[in-house]
């Protein structure tokens, strides 16, 4: 839409707009990199080791064979999410840590946890149902798309 | 009755006095540097109800119903009420008033309404259309979470420039008799877009708003920035707060020494706000509890309130749209 302005053209708030955008760039707090991926590692990485206990236990002292083992620790793991998502916890250890928490698998239950703690209030079905995969849906449908994507490419390659 | 002044602004003729105020605030808003001057502070962000958009709804009401008793009237000397909050369909302040006998005219300013409140009450007391006016917003930070961002468990972190939505209230009773701050002048802000896209940054999204409605406050009245003990803003933060100070200095308005923030002011850094407080209640609740309390006090006399809103939604967010912004600046004064 043209300015419904006479004192100032188009031409003339766009380059002010411009310069404000770049001022706030230079000016701007910005988030420390350096100490967010510290932080990331630390507890990315024990979430890491503590699947790692799990499958060895799994492996170990549970008898289970490989693939059993590794949907073992999964759901351990994912339960441990969701019980620390639903008595409040993992938020400060998002918090501290970023996305040290937010990508391992128990990242995935709190996506989908949290929003099926704060929609039970609209009902279950239309509240909980419809809520549940709204932080993960995104990742999800993304996700699956791009392993097909992967898939016909692979797929294409071995023919050749 | 009231005369325009310059392009913008509204002088009022009329005696408008604030003859009541009251501020509710959470539990966090009560722990920071403000604590002691709000009237009443939730022990948790429920209020005894079974959900945070009711709980917004009962802070709505309580708000109105101790301003009013702090006014000395009664609830039937109320000829109008207005105000608003950030829910969609502004649900807080609607469900609230069905509780309450009073007409009512429901606005939207994003955090600017406290202000936008404040001058069409006053404009209808100058007027003659209404003689005792109740002003009230309120904003929850778990509701605005949920509307505006994430739900509260997710374990993500937010961005230095954000700011933390202030769970609270206020509300004013504007009566054309009586004793109490006057409110003299106002200017009503134009909406300003600079093209900040960025949600978690609203500082910077409103800073040219506020400049703009500060500046031409005092090109309209003629009078300098230290005419005034305190130009408040509502809610830009540090950031904000800053970039303001410099847009007006460029125009040869030095703010050092006045300019406040009740977004700064409303938590304590070690409270973890980020840029500091925001939220419709972050200005209302700093103007009716603070504020009133130092005017009445006559330790400030003249106070310049410029309530500061970013006109955003989660759609217009997504749909990749800068942030409009609009402030609304209200001249308050004490008299001997």
């Amino acid at each position: 839409m043209e300015p419904f302005d006479a004192r100032k053209s188009r031409k003339e708030i766009q380059n002010r707009n411009q310069e404000y955008q770049e001022h706030i760039k230079e000016t701007m707090p910005k988030s420390k990199t350096g100490i967010g991926c510290i932080r990331a590692f630390l507890v990315g990485g024990l979430i890491c080791c503590v699947g790692q206990a799990i499958s060895l236990f799994a492996l170990g002292t549970l008898q289970m064979d490989k693939e059993s083992a590794s949907m073992f620790t999964s759901v351990v793991l994912v339960f441990l999410g969701a019980t620390l998502t639903g008595i409040g916890v993992y938020d400060d250890i998002g918090k501290w840590a970023g996305g040290g928490s937010i990508i391992p698998i128990t990242g995935f239950a709190n996506s989908i946890v949290s929003p099926a703690m704060e929609h039970k209030r609209e009902g279950l079905i239309l509240g909980v149902g419809a809520n549940l995969f709204k932080i993960a849906g995104p990742v999800l449908v993304n996700g699956i798309s791009a392993s097909v994507v992967y898939g016909v490419i692979l797929y294409i390659i071995k023919l050749l | 009755m009231a005369k325009r002044v310059g392009k913008y602004s509204v002088q009022l003729e009329k005696q408008i006095n604030m003859v009541g105020g009251a501020a509710i605030v959470g539990k966090l808003e009560k722990e920071g540097p403000l604590g002691e001057y709000f009237d009443y502070a939730l022990e948790d962000d429920l209020w005894n109800e079974d959900s945070w958009e009711k709980a917004e709804t009962k802070m709505f009401y309580e708000a109105t119903r101790m301003a009013v008793k702090n006014s000395g009237l009664m609830a039937e000397d109320i000829q109008l009420m207005m105000g608003g909050d950030l829910l969609n369909q502004l649900i807080a302040a609607g469900f609230a008033a069905r509780q309450m006998d009073f007409p009512f005219l429901g606005l939207y300013g994003a955090c600017s309404t406290m202000a936008e409140s404040l001058i069409v009450g006053s404009m209808a007391i100058d007027a003659g259309f209404a003689q005792r006016v109740a002003c009230c917003v309120t904003s929850h930070f778990s509701t605005a979470e949920r509307q505006y961002r994430t739900p509260l468990e997710l374990g993500t972190q937010r961005t230095p420039t954000a700011q933390r939505t202030v769970t609270g209230a206020g509300a004013s009773v504007l009566a054309g008799e009586g004793i109490g701050p006057r409110i003299k002048s106002c200017t009503i802000g134009k909406v300003i877009d600079y093209g900040v896209k960025d949600a978690n940054n609203m500082g910077a999204a409103m800073a040219p708003a506020a400049a703009d409605t500060i500046f031409n406050y005092l090109t309209d009245f003629d009078v300098a920035p230290d005419s005034f003990d305190a130009i408040v803003t509502g809610d830009l933060g540090i950031y904000g707060s800053n970039l303001m100070k410099e847009m007006l200095a460029e125009k040869g308005y030095d703010l050092r020494g006045v300019a406040r923030d009740c977004g700064i002011e409303i938590f304590s850094q070690d409270q973890d706000p980020h840029m500091g407080g925001s939220g419709c209640a972050c200005g209302a609740t700093v103007l009716n509890g603070f504020l009133l309390k130092k005017l009445r006090a006559r330790e400030l006399r003249r106070i310049l309130f410029v309530a500061t809103g970013a006109l955003l939604s989660p759609v217009s967010t997504l749909q990749g749209e800068s942030i409009p912004s609009v402030a609304h600046a209200v001249c308050i004064e004490m008299e001997d």
